[in-house]
């Protein structure tokens, strides 16, 4: 198996996982607020950012996700349109990552679900992993018992009292994170069960086991909060278990199954690049009808793909069908059978 | 799936029940997949439809930078996964068909996925359903050939290329192969 492992993708993988090890090392001021019970975590976490790594580095090996990989960043950088790229980044990044408005174009429903488990799973993210990598940590303040001082990388960041509203907050802040998901995985759920179109096409391990996988993170995260606020810490070690375990099921999910559009979708990006320089340059006309249908510029990229595929598209006349416009692709075959049968009227 | 897909565009009679039906899948609602093309208004009133070939190895897929294309393993391709499509079009250019279409406003690509969720339970696609002139065919191949004449094809080739397709079109007797020339249209009128 090792054997089959794509040696730029391992390459990739360990330079970055060995990044985290070190940012780890550094970051929790040389492990001394780093929590060793946390191990597990930090090593589940350490071996998806490998496995994220791993499959993004091959999937860039394809030609034509080289190709616009290669695109984007060429007319990105450009330095006479880079001030201008940079607006239209802002701009992108606030509509199609945070608002995520390209998905209320399809339902408003799965707009909330998406919303809520996006950004449920993406805030709680930013709060754990620094706590558990020791980059973040609290103290009680040493003047003021009743007070807790936050430290980030080392550096005194705040005091505040723990019996306040900010307190509260902040201490609560996953189980806000945990509701938020819970109800954007019902909504998504309903969906799942109920739409004929998802349940025709959707498959367990894709669909599912990511809705479940979130489901029981968020749960038994809510059941700590229960046991330490309701129960006076009943089976608090039994549930930290359960919780540490759903966790890093779902951290080694993470490179394989759906979880992984999270990573390879800000593609997206890239290719509103690419079509910005697309409308501004060269137009292709169809080889057959004349009408402009494209830019020259896919047009070519495209041509340049199929043949790293080993496709040849080329007539012996010279013509290459990927000159043809999708319209008169669509009649060729009509056009072509009645050639055979000698115009219209049928078999 | 012991059922076939048999296209005869000759047959087709431009009444666009296709279009309308194809509007009610399920995995599509709402949003018509296949194409009814003109062949050339100004000399001949015959049109085509053109529906998702279903290539065995598809030029769809294959251009995808995004690996949102896939397979099922009865060979219907699907339309595409919805997070990971970045909305860019390769597919739309490259299929030697011309089959999916893109939609601006969730920047997405959608096609033909052969009503996967009436297919894979046994039913006829919504299109050869209300088609009343079997240019869109779907059933078996043997009440195909005690019904109808001409040899159900599904190996084309485009220059250089060959693409086969679980999809079948009809040619005359004993054709094995469309050779897709870049014929002119109104040139087919007699
Ligand atoms: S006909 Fe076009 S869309 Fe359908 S599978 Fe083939 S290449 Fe893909
Ligand atoms: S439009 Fe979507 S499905 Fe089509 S090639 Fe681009 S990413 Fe793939």
């Amino acid at each position: 198996m090792l054997r089959e492992m794509d040696r730029k993708g391992t390459a990739n993988g360990l330079a970055a996982s060995l990044l985290l090890l070190a940012a780890i090392y550094f970051g929790s001021g040389q492990l001394r607020h780093f929590d060793p019970a946390l191990i597990a975590y930090t090593s589940a976490t350490v071996f998806a950012v490998f496995g994220i790594v791993y499959r993004y580095s091959v999937w860039l090996q394809r030609p034509p996700t080289e190709m616009y990989w290669r695109r984007g960043w060429q007319f990105f950088l450009r330095p006479a349109q880079l001030p201008k790229n940079l607006l239209m980044l802002a701009r992108l990044f606030w509509n199609t990552i945070f608002l995520q408005t390209f998905i209320k174009r399809r339902s408003h429903l799965r707009w909330a679900a998406h919303l809520l488990l996006s950004w449920g799973t993406i805030a709680a993210c930013m709060v754990t992993f620094p706590l558990v990598f020791g980059w973040i940590h609290f103290e009680a303040d040493p003047q003021d018992p009743a007070a807790y001082q936050a430290f980030a990388f080392g550096f005194h960041a705040g005091t505040f009292p723990a019996e306040s509203p900010i307190g509260w907050f902040t201490f609560h802040i996953l189980d806000f994170c945990a509701v938020a998901v819970i109800v954007g995985m019902a909504l998504a759920m309903r969906r799942r069960v109920s739409d004929p179109g998802a349940t025709s096409v959707q498959q367990f391990s894709m669909d599912f086991v990511p809705i479940i996988l979130l489901f029981s993170v968020s749960v038994t995260g809510l059941m700590l909060t229960a046991s330490v606020t309701w129960m006076e810490g009943h089976n608090y070690s039994f549930l930290a278990l359960l919780h540490a375990f759903s966790v890093i099921i779902t951290l080694l999910y993470l490179p394989f199954g759906k979880f992984f559009h999270i990573f390879q979708r800000p593609a997206n990006l890239g290719v509103r690049f690419y079509k910005e320089e697309a409308l501004r340059t060269e137009q292709a006309a169809c080889a057959r009808c004349g009408v402009a249908f494209a830019s020259r510029l896919q047009i070519e990229d495209l041509k340049t793909v199929e043949e790293q595929l080993g496709m040849s598209w080329q007539y012996a006349d010279g013509t290459h069908y990927q000159d043809i416009c999708p319209t008169c692709r669509r009649k060729m075959l009509g056009a072509n059978q009645l050639e055979a049968i000698g115009g219209p009227g049928y078999l | 799936m012991n059922s076939v897909f048999i296209l005869d565009p000759a047959r087709c009679i431009g009444c666009q029940a296709c279009v309308h039906a194809c509007g009610e899948c399920g995995t599509h609602r709402g949003v018509s997949m296949i194409h009814l093309e003109c062949m050339d208004r100004a000399t001949t009133v015959q049109t085509t439809p053109q529906v998702c070939m279903h290539c065995e190895n598809p030029t769809c897929a294959q251009v995808c930078p995004a690996d949102a294309i896939k397979q099922t393993p009865d060979g219907v391709v699907q339309s595409s996964l919805k997070p990971r499509c970045i909305g860019c079009q390769n597919c739309v250019l490259a299929c030697p068909f011309g089959v999916p279409k893109y939609d601006a406003g969730p920047d997405q690509m959608q096609k033909c996925d052969m009503c996967y969720d009436r297919t894979s339970v046994g039913k006829r696609p919504m299109c050869a359903t209300v088609c009343p002139s079997e240019a869109l065919y779907f059933g078996s191949m043997e009440e195909w050939r005690d019904r109808r004449q001409g040899t159900p094809v599904n190996t084309f080739r485009f220059g250089g290329q060959t693409v086969k397709t679980k999809v079948y079109t009809v040619m005359p007797a004993r054709s094995e192969r469309i050779d897709i020339r870049l014929t002119d249209i109104a040139g087919v009128k007699r």
